[in-house]
């Protein structure tokens, strides 16, 4: 605490998180190289476009999900509605497009509703105090009640193919390989790292994570960013959920049910601490890159998939483990 | 003619073995339930056997995978499996190597990955149950562009695939239930009807068929149709109810999973063992202990092994170029006899299986 008054504590903050991330990000790298190296041992297909196409395709929008989750939890807070909302705008973009909306105006639409959804989050954690894990499971809840109310049982399908095939079709001039989907998380991905890294509001969100008072000491709006990091996260499901809706031509009020825990999984695996304060845009894409390449190459390679839980399951276990034991280890040496 | 089979046959065969070897020497690399080794004289015996239309002009090593909605579900292991007689059997016999993919949740999400692996892996055929009828539609239309057999069996994704392989017929399933009944309470006395909920389109329509079957028992009186919603709690209250509204009920048929297995619950006590008769749509686990006390003689179902053993033999006649799937041809499925394809491409597997002590045992799903 004496150093609180010498140097300001974004300052002071750096150093520190930054080696301990340059360790994690060096161990996923590896991980991710290892995934690459056996997976194109084991099977001949994994490292063609064709492949990686598919791979795009099929972790896109979860992948786009964790930019908006890992500043969030970085932050000091989670947001677990991220699936709800995707599936509220997809069910949204189906009904209103059954009405007759022309799409400029419903992708609008669709947006302005992700941000209000993000917004309520915010809100009801900065303004009223609770805590955003019994927050977001409620919202959880209420935004995949309210897809369910608007869609019922009903599916739309009849989306324009213009726009269906944004969903299958290849980014031109990258050769068929990449999906608009992978085009726009690295796009977002380069966005957020440079927000994060590179500039003051990054450091406020590493600061309020490290610690919300010593922030608010120091000046930092907590509950303004805070509010504005759920509404960024809404936006980005919203758009997720019109690029799930046009991948698989469907509009049904269960489109990513469940997905949150694989984008918090994702998250956890990029070293991005969950007590907030810790975490780089850098292990998100990596831990992207592992998640998506170790499944795929399980599906390639004939390998049990009901067995696929298991070897994910571990290694996220392990994401989670292994700094505790290398501090446990640092620990024990010392003494 | 005869002289024309003979070439064909004489062709036939050295391909069938070569493809046969190549299939085995590459499924060493991999851990694929490939064809094993003995399909090799397996495929060459029932070509030169059959000597019919049957399998001669077969392809033989091809890659077929079978994609079911989900891993783990017993339902489909049966279908699929080559131990229980299922799809994977069928492709073995004919000398194809089949696979059998999907994910572990019975979502597009989780099944599309599959399917494109599949694609990625070579496949000259794809057997899907579909989890969503349009969700699966870019996939399965890229698998087609690209020349790959697309059909469906169990659920259909009517308008991104060859053929679909349908369970049973909605006007089989109501008529035989109300005959199966009426064969187990002497076509007379009162009888009610156990449906899911009031809204569900295929209890519905099998109800209205029952209807019309009833007609020609004209000593069978339906009383009552109560609706349990296939909920556990409410199917057991609502027949309890129809118990005390009707004491003279001799007949119960509940055309819903959920359903039966809460009605057999509810009559399995000594006061309406063999004085109630219940039959209705069941899954064989559920029933079993119900079937062994007495409590229900006989219930229905189709037997999804022999629906994918039928899936694969339609798959493999598409991929062969022998049929193309449009309405009026006709096929050998093997131990099944022929099959013709109806309208909308789709291929009937047949009556609905009616499972009883003596067969029972034999099914786990």
């Amino acid at each position: 605490m004496r150093n609180l008054s010498e140097r300001p504590l974004t300052e002071r903050l750096r150093p520190a998180h930054f080696q301990s991330v340059l360790r994690w990000e060096t161990g996923l790298a590896v991980v991710v190289a290892g995934i690459l190296i056996i997976g194109s041992a084991a099977s001949p297909q994994f490292l063609t476009g064709n492949n990686l196409f598919n791979l795009g395709l099929s972790n896109g929008e979860i992948a786009i999900m964790t930019l908006p989750m890992a500043l969030i939890i970085i932050s000091g807070e989670i947001d677990l509605s991220v699936a709800s909302i995707l599936g509220m705008s997809s069910a949204l973009l189906g009904y209103l497009w059954n009405r007759g909306w022309p799409m400029p105006a419903i992708f609008a639409f669709v947006a302005v509703v992700g941000l209000a959804a993000g917004a309520v989050n915010g809100l009801l954690v900065t303004r009223l105090r609770l805590p955003s894990l019994a927050v977001t499971i409620g919202t959880l809840a209420l935004y995949r009640g309210i897809a369910t109310i608007i869609l019922g049982p009903n599916t739309v399908s009849t989306f324009p193919a213009g726009y269906t095939d944004l969903g299958i079709n290849a980014v031109p001039f990258t050769g068929n390989d990449m999906t608009w989907s992978t085009l726009i998380f690295i796009v977002l991905a380069i966005i957020f790292g440079v927000v994060l890294h590179a500039t003051p509001l990054g450091r406020s969100v590493y600061a309020m994570g490290a610690s919300q008072e010593a922030a608010q000491f120091a000046g930092i709006r907590v509950k303004r960013i805070k509010t504005g990091l759920f509404m960024l996260s809404g936006f980005i499901c919203a758009l997720a959920g019109v690029l799930w809706t046009f991948r698989l031509d469907t509009a049904v009020q269960n489109n990513g049910l469940g997905l949150e825990l694989s984008v918090v999984a994702i998250v956890l695996l990029a070293g991005v601490s969950i007590f907030g304060g810790k975490g780089s845009i850098i292990g998100v894409v990596l831990a992207v890159l592992a998640f998506a390449g170790i499944q795929n190459a399980l599906l390639l390679t004939n390998f049990n998939q009901e067995a696929t839980g298991i070897v994910t399951g571990a290694l996220l276990l392990a994401s989670v483990f292994l700094p505790t034991a290398g501090r446990l280890f640092r620990r024990l040496s010392h003494s | 003619m005869t002289l024309r089979r003979a070439r064909k046959l004489a062709l036939a065969l050295p391909i069938a073995a070569t493809v046969a070897v190549a299939a085995c020497s590459s499924s060493s690399s991999s851990s694929s339930a490939a064809a094993p080794a003995s399909s090799a004289p397996s495929a060459a015996s029932s070509a030169g056997s059959s000597g019919g239309a049957s399998t001669a002009g077969l392809k033989t090593g091809l890659k077929v995978f079978v994609i079911p909605k989900n891993l783990g579900n017993s339902y489909f292991t049966t279908a699929d499996s080559a131990d229980s007689g299922g799809a994977i059997s069928a492709l073995q016999a004919l000398g194809e190597t089949g696979t059998e993919t999907s994910g572990t949740a019975a979502t597009p999400a989780s099944q599309i990955p599959a399917i494109q692996a599949a694609i990625s892996k070579g496949a000259n055929a794809l057997i899907v149950s579909a989890t969503d009828p349009t969700a699966l539609c870019p996939t399965l239309k890229s698998a087609m562009s690209r020349g790959i057999t697309v059909i469906t069996y169990d659920s259909d994704a009517p308008t991104c695939r060859s053929m679909f392989i349908n369970q049973a017929s909605t006007a089989q399933i109501g008529t035989s239930e109300v005959d199966v009944l009426a064969k187990q309470i002497g076509s007379s006395g009162q009888i009610a009807i156990v449906s899911a909920a009031a809204s569900a389109t295929n209890q519905n329509a099998w109800i209205g068929f029952m209807k019309q079957e009833l007609k020609k028992y004209p000593k069978m009186t339906l009383v009552s149709t109560v609706y349990g919603n296939d909920d556990p709690t409410t199917a057991t209250q609502v027949t309890q109810g129809l118990l005390q509204q009707f004491p003279n009920l001799k007949g119960i048929i509940s055309p819903t999973t959920v359903g039966i297995a809460a009605a057999a619950g509810v009559l399995d006590t000594a006061k309406y063992r063999g004085k109630v008769a219940l039959t209705g749509l069941g899954t064989p686990d559920e029933m079993k202990k119900y079937v062994s006390d007495g409590t229900v003689k006989q219930f229905e179902l189709w037997n999804p092994a022999d629906l994918g053993y039928l899936a694969a033999y339609a798959a493999v006649e598409l991929a062969s170029g022998k049929i193309t799937g449009s309405q009026g041809q006709s096929f050998s499925a093997g131990k099944l006899g022929n099959y013709t394809v109806g309208a909308d491409n789709t291929v009937l597997l047949g009556p609905p299986f009616v499972f009883d002590s003596s067969n029972i045992a034999k099914f786990n799903f």
